[in-house]
């Protein structure tokens, strides 16, 4: 695709392409989807675990990750990517409160993470993360998310997705009023919304994980509990049951 | 502030600045604490003092972590350092998402490594520390101080209350043995802290105490002990007992 020009972050295209960072995005596609809700009391994060063997403890390779006391992260991309972007994140909360002796607010922690990102797409000897990472919590300006890609550009979502059926995810969270949606609805649409983009054909193995920041849990992140964790995974299930009788309309395939 | 003999020429050149920090500036007094049959009590003033100078009169010198009481005497600014650290130690815990944080044998390990670790770089974390938790149906009680002297006991006192409270408590533990009741125990704790604020110079009649038992970690609000002060030779001011 881009011959000559996409062996390493330090050269551009002849019409201004920086290749390798699209490479990583590429990563970012080949991953199981991650969607975030900004809700109207909180944030919510569901992500499409998908497992390789029945054999693994359904609780181990958690995809979704705490940063702070208030603020939880997901990423689509490569795991162990996600991992170290993490503990950057973590690193850079514990510094902050250390220094002002506050929690850290989300878009200053998302500043810091845009610009870690950013810095490994400056070198040659260092590839760029291949993850877009979604961070979201609840602070003083109430709850936030902000979605950074591999470039280290990043925005403020409502609802945001990332990975393999980021798009039919994206069309699906479109027809949610987030401003009115409280966390506990929002976490039975996000399983809805994560079963009814999962391709059955190209993985058959999938764990959901459902996570959010609400009053419910006290402004912190936590998975969520267990008896609404399965109430949303039954609705997700019964959905996809009547979209399946109606048509093969529920498991659109992704473009 | 406070002129001593131990600045120890032989670490430094005359022409170095000082690097080390040999002497406490703004310090608590004593911690008292005792395990009774359900758990453990431990109280201290909220008095922070400059020397002789009661400067600070609302400084908590008890903090909570979790189900961990930990209690500080010495300088009050490594006392604050400690729990900050290891507050920012629960934060990264909460981060695992495991539900498992250190108990109080563990940070009172943890804490003895590290203060012996700094009193060997003579930069010593100038405190004696009182760690107190109670976690599966067993209570610890246990110090640490700037030497890194570690213990476990029924009692601890510091400071003064090593002098003046430790006989006190004792003398309880003998006479109720294991099976002492909360309010056996509050009751000598309380006698304790009055008698260190009749006794210590640094102390101030503004004390909280902890209860910790299976249910957690509860530090009271602050309150008054009541004294007396209507001694004859206090109000007549001689030395002569009157008749």
């Amino acid at each position: 695709i881009g011959t000559g020009y996409d062996l390493s972050a330090t050269t551009y295209s002849p019409i201004g392409r920086v290749f390798q960072i699209e490479y990583a995005q590429k990563a970012v596609e080949n991953s199981g989807t991650a969607i975030a809700l900004r809700c109207s009391d909180g944030v919510v994060f569901a992500v499409e675990k998908i497992i390789q063997s029945k054999m693994l403890e359904p609780d181990s390779n958690r995809r979704i990750q705490t940063l702070d006391k208030h603020i939880g992260m997901v990423a689509a991309g490569l795991v162990p990517d996600a991992r170290q972007i993490a503990n950057r994140a973590r690193r850079e909360a514990s510094s902050y409160k250390d220094f002002y002796d506050d929690s850290i607010p989300i878009r200053i922690l998302n500043e810091r993470v845009s610009a870690f990102i950013q810095m490994y797409t400056l070198y040659s000897h260092i590839r760029p993360f291949g993850c877009t990472t979604i961070i979201g919590g609840v602070d003083r300006k109430g709850p936030q998310l902000y979605m950074i890609e591999p470039s280290g550009i990043s925005w403020g979502y409502f609802g945001c997705a990332a990975g393999k059926a980021a798009q039919a995810a994206k069309t699906e969270i479109e027809k949610l009023d987030l401003k009115k949606l409280t966390c506990r609805d929002a976490v039975i649409e996000a399983a809805k919304i994560i079963y009814g983009v999962h391709d059955d054909l190209k993985d058959r193995l999938f764990d959901l994980e459902l996570s959010w920041v609400c009053p419910h849990s006290n402004n912190e992140h936590q998975l969520v509990p267990k008896d609404l964790f399965d109430r949303a995974e039954a609705a997700a299930k019964e959905a996809q049951k009547e979209d399946s009788s109606e048509g093969s309309e529920g498991e659109d395939a992704q473009t | 502030c406070i002129p001593n003999n131990y600045n120890n020429i032989t670490i430094s050149a005359p022409s170095d600045p000082t690097k080390r920090t040999l002497d406490p500036y703004v310090t608590g007094t004593s911690v008292v604490a005792i395990r009774y049959k359900d758990g453990i009590i431990v109280a201290a003033d909220t008095l922070g003092s400059y020397g002789s100078l009661a400067r600070y009169r609302e400084v908590p010198r008890l903090s909570a972590l979790g189900d961990v009481l930990i209690g500080g005497s010495g300088d009050i600014s490594d006392f604050q350092y400690i729990i900050r650290d290891l507050e920012a130690l629960r934060t990264q815990e909460y981060c695992h998402g495991d539900g498992v944080y250190l108990g109080a044998r563990e940070i009172w390990s943890f804490l003895g490594r590290r203060m012996y670790q700094r009193r060997n770089s003579f930069d010593p974390l100038w405190n004696q520390l009182v760690v107190a938790g109670f976690r599966n149906n067993q209570p610890f009680l246990g110090l640490v101080d700037l030497h890194g002297t570690q213990y476990e006991d029924v009692t601890i006192a510091t400071g003064y209350g090593g002098h003046l409270a430790r006989p006190l408590l004792r003398n309880a533990i003998d006479k109720y043995g294991p099976n002492m009741t909360r309010d056996q125990a509050l009751e000598v704790v309380e006698t304790s802290m009055k008698v260190l604020f009749y006794r210590d110079c640094r102390t101030v009649n503004r004390i909280q105490f902890a209860d910790v038992t299976a249910a957690g970690v509860k530090i009271s609000e602050p309150r008054e002990l009541e004294t007396y002060w209507e001694f004859q030779q206090f109000i007549r001011g001689d030395r002569k007992i009157p008749q």
